[in-house]
C-alpha cells in the first residue's frame, strides 16, 4: 500500500449529499478481475455523456461539460470535498480503487458510510471527517478561489488552508500507524497467529459444529 | 460485565485480541465468496503465497454476473463469463467448495448461506457484498467487507474491526394485511434515515419482529444497510431453531441439540442498554413506495410526491434532482404513478415466502397492457423448484410474468435484465440510485404483494385493500 505522510494538492468540490458507491464506479466496470484501471471510470455515468462499457476507449467519448470533475480549474486534484454520507451502499472496493486511480489521495466531507471508510484505509486513500461547518466554509472557499489548495498533515492530524487556518481532524492510532508507513494489514495480523490459533482451537471446542 | 446486548455477546464471543485504541481481532466463522468482490482477493494470496486460513469456513457462488435464461448455452458475455470462469478456477485452486452456475443449489448469496443451513446462530458471517446484514436476522454478527477485507479473512480468518455502538429498533404490535417486512424496512429508513445507523450495528425487536418468519427476518436485515448500520440482527429463538433444523451445513442429532441450548442464550439481555433506540408501532406501519434516488426517500402508498418548494433550502436541491431523474412531478398522487417493468427478486425478496405472495396477488389476473416486461427470479435452484412444484410458475407465467432461472439479475443490472433509460420499475430490490437497474432507469422500491399489483394494475396500488 501506498504510505500517506503529507499532501498539498488541488481540491475539487462534490457538492452532493449521499453519494453512492454505483455512482462512484457503476455495476459494469466490477466485472473486471483486476484492481487497477477503474480510474477513466470513475463517477461514470455524471462525467460522460455517452453509456459506459468496459471495452470503450475512454479519451474518445464526449465529456459532460457540467460535471465538477471535468471542468479545467479542477484538473489535477488529488483531494475531494465531498457531502454527508459519501460512499453509501454497496461495499465494492472498486470505489476506492476508483478514486485512487484518478488520483485521489484524501476525501474530505462530514461523514462517510462504515465500508466505504473502512475500503479507503486499505488503498492508501484517507477518509477525513469535518464538522458539517467546516466543510461548508471549505466548499465556499473553493468555489470562490480557484486553485484552491489544502495542505494535509497526516502525522500532526491537521488540515491547513492557504491563509493558515488549520483544522485538526481525528482518526485511529492503528489506521494512522498504517496510512504513514504503507503497512499492509495481512502481515500484522499474521504476527498474532499464535493467538489466532489458541482461540480458534478453544472456539471450535466450544462449538463443534463450526 | 453486567447485562449485553445480543451483539455484545457475538463480539465478545469472537473477539481473539483488542488493542488499546479499541482495535480489534475478530474470529470468523463463515465467508461467503461471490464472483465480483473476490478475484482480486485471490490473486492478492497467490502473489504473497498464501493459502486460505480454514477452508471449511468458506462457501462460494456466482451470482452477480449469472445469465437468468437459456444457463446451458453458457454466458454469452465474455467479460462475464471470464469473471465467472475465474470463481470457478480458484475455487478449484484454493480448495474452495462451490455451486456453480448449473448446480440446483446455485442462487443469490444471501440466499443460499441460510437456505442451506451454512449460517447458523452465534456465527460471524462477511462477505464482499454488503447485504451480508441478511444473515444477522440468524443471531450473527454479518455484515458486508470490501475486497482487501475479503483477502484479509481468507488468510487470517480475522477481521481487523473495531466494536460499532448498539441500536434497538423495536417494532411492537400487529402488522396490518398487506404490509410486510419489506414496509417494516421501508418505515425505518424513513424515520431515521440512510445514514441513521451509520455507525451501529442494529437489533430489531419488538413483538412484531418475534412474529415474523425466517424469510421475513431476512429480508429486515437485509436492508439494515440501507438505513447505514452494517449489521442487522434479530435474536433467535423457536422460529429460528425450526427453520435450520435438517438443512445440510446444520448440525445433526446430538450436535444440533448442544447447538440449540447455547442457541438460547442468543438474545439482549433483559435490561440490557443500547446506545440508541428507535420505536415503531406496526400497525402504523403502511405498505412503502419509494419516489426518489436513496431509499430514505419513500412514502405509503396512499402517500403523494413530495413538494421540494415546502422543504428547508438543504433539502430542496436533494429532492429537485431526485424528481427530475425520477421524471415526476410533486403532489402527484403515489397510486396515479404508472410502471413499464416489474422486477420480483433480489437478495431481499426472492425467497418461497416471496414467490408465494407475488403469486397470490397474480393469481388468474394478467399483467397490464402498459407494462412492458415482469421478471420474477427466485433466488435459487432450489427456491426454484420449490415455486415449480407448487405451481407458482404458471400463475405468474399465466399472468404474464417471465420466470427466470435465480441469480441478483435487475437489482443491480450486471447481467442483462436491466432497465432502459427512461423507464420505470416496481422493483423488489433494495436500492433505487440513480443507473442502479440501468443507466437513466427510474426504480421504486416495493414488496413482492405491491410489485406483483403493480404489474396487474399498471401502477401503484394499495395491497392492503386488496
Amino acid at each position: 500500500m501506498k504510505k500517506f505522510i503529507k499532501l498539498d494538492a488541488l481540491v475539487v468540490p462534490l457538492d452532493r449529499s449521499n453519494v453512492d458507491t454505483d455512482a462512484i464506479i457503476p455495476k459494469q466496470f466490477l466485472k473486471s478481475i483486476k484492481r487497477s484501471g477503474f480510474g477513466p471510470n470513475a463517477f461514470d455515468e455524471w462525467r460522460y455523456l455517452d453509456h459506459g462499457e468496459p471495452d470503450m476507449d475512454n479519451s474518445k467519448r464526449p465529456l459532460n461539460p457540467n460535471f465538477v470533475l471535468n471542468q479545467a480549474r479542477y484538473q489535477g486534484a488529488q483531494i475531494l470535498l465531498a457531502r454527508e454520507n459519501f460512499g453509501c451502499g454497496s461495499s465494492r472496493e472498486h470505489a476506492p480503487w476508483a478514486l485512487e486511480d484518478y488520483g485521489f489521495r484524501a476525501i474530505i466531507a462530514p461523514s462517510f458510510a462504515d465500508i466505504f471508510f473502512n475500503n479507503c484505509f486499505k488503498n492508501g486513500l484517507l477518509p477525513i471527517k469535518l464538522d458539517a461547518e467546516k466543510v461548508d466554509a471549505l466548499f465556499r472557499a473553493v468555489e470562490a478561489h480557484e486553485g484552491y489548495r489544502l495542505a494535509i498533515d497526516l502525522e500532526k492530524q491537521a488540515i491547513t488552508t492557504p491563509d493558515g487556518q488549520v483544522y485538526p481532524f481525528a482518526i485511529d492510532a492503528f489506521r494512522k500507524h498504517c496510512l504513514l508507513n504503507g503497512l499492509d494489514d495481512i502481515g500484522l495480523t499474521l504476527q498474532h497467529v499464535d493467538e489466532i490459533a489458541a482461540f480458534e482451537k478453544r472456539h471450535l471446542a466450544a462449538q463443534p459444529w463450526l | 460485565m453486567g447485562e449485553q446486548t445480543l451483539y455484545d455477546k457475538l463480539w465478545n464471543s469472537h473477539l481473539v485480541r483488542q488493542d488499546e485504541d479499541g482495535t480489534a481481532l475478530i474470529y470468523i466463522d463463515r465467508q461467503l465468496v461471490h464472483e465480483v468482490t473476490s478475484p482480486q482477493a485471490f490473486e492478492g494470496l497467490r502473489l504473497a503465497g498464501r493459502r486460505p486460513w480454514r477452508t471449511a469456513s468458506m462457501l462460494a457462488v456466482p451470482d452477480h454476473n449469472v445469465p437468468t435464461t437459456h444457463r446451458s448455452a453458457g454466458i454469452a458475455d465474455p467479460i462475464s463469463r471470464i469473471q465467472v470462469e475465474t470463481l470457478d478456477a480458484n475455487c478449484v485452486e484454493f480448495g474452495v467448495t462451490e455451486f456453480k452456475m448449473n448446480d440446483i443449489r446455485q442462487g443469490i448469496v444471501h440466499v443460499i448461506g441460510p437456505e442451506q443451513g451454512a449460517t447458523l446462530p452465534g456465527m460471524t458471517v462477511v462477505c464482499g457484498d454488503s447485504h451480508t446484514s441478511t444473515h444477522g436476522a440468524f443471531a450473527a454478527l454479518a455484515h458486508g467487507i470490501g475486497t482487501s477485507e475479503v483477502e484479509h479473512v481468507m488468510a487470517t480468518q480475522c477481521l481487523v474491526a473495531k466494536k460499532s455502538r448498539a441500536m434497538e429498533v423495536r417494532i411492537e404490535g400487529e402488522l396490518a394485511h398487506g404490509v410486510t417486512a419489506k414496509d417494516i424496512a421501508l418505515a425505518v429508513i424513513g424515520k431515521i434515515g440512510t445514514a441513521g445507523g451509520t455507525g451501529y450495528a442494529i437489533e430489531f425487536t419488538g413483538s412484531a419482529v418475534r412474529a415474523l418468519s425466517m424469510e421475513a427476518r431476512m429480508t429486515l436485515c437485509n436492508m439494515a444497510i440501507e438505513a447505514g448500520a452494517r449489521a442487522g440482527m434479530v435474536a433467535a429463538d423457536e422460529t429460528t431453531f425450526a427453520y435450520l433444523k435438517g438443512r445440510p451445513f446444520a448440525p445433526q442429532g446430538e450436535m444440533w441439540d448442544r447447538a440449540v441450548e447455547q442457541w438460547r442464550n442468543l438474545k439482549s439481555d433483559q435490561g440490557a442498554v443500547f446506545d440508541a433506540v428507535v420505536v415503531l408501532d406496526a400497525a402504523s406501519i403502511r405498505p412503502q413506495v419509494t419516489w426518489g434516488t436513496s431509499p430514505e426517500m419513500v412514502v405509503a402508498i396512499d402517500g403523494f410526491v413530495p413538494d421540494p418548494a415546502l422543504m428547508s433550502a438543504d433539502k430542496r436541491e436533494g429532492v429537485e434532482r431526485a424528481l427530475a431523474y425520477m421524471g415526476l412531478k410533486a403532489n402527484t398522487p403515489i397510486t396515479e404513478i404508472a410502471i413499464d417493468k416489474v422486477f420480483i427478486g433480489s437478495c431481499t425478496n426472492a425467497r418461497i415466502e416471496d414467490m408465494r405472495a407475488a403469486a397470490a396477488v397474480a393469481r388468474g389476473k394478467k399483467i397490464a397492457p402498459n407494462v412492458k416486461q415482469a421478471l420474477v427470479v427466485p433466488g435459487s435452484g432450489l427456491v426454484k423448484r420449490q415455486a415449480e412444484q407448487e405451481g407458482l410458475d404458471r400463475i405468474f407465467m399465466d399472468a404474464g410474468f417471465e420466470w427466470r432461472d435465480p441469480g441478483c439479475s435487475m437489482c443491480l443490472a450486471m447481467n442483462d435484465d436491466k432497465l432502459s433509460a427512461g423507464e420505470r420499475c416496481a422493483s423488489t430490490s433494495n436500492r433505487n440510485f440513480e443507473g442502479r437497474q440501468g443507466q437513466g432507469g427510474r426504480t421504486h422500491l416495493v414488496s413482492p404483494e405491491m410489485a406483483a399489483a403493480a404489474a396487474i394494475a399498471g401502477h401503484f396500488v394499495d395491497v392492503s385493500k386488496l
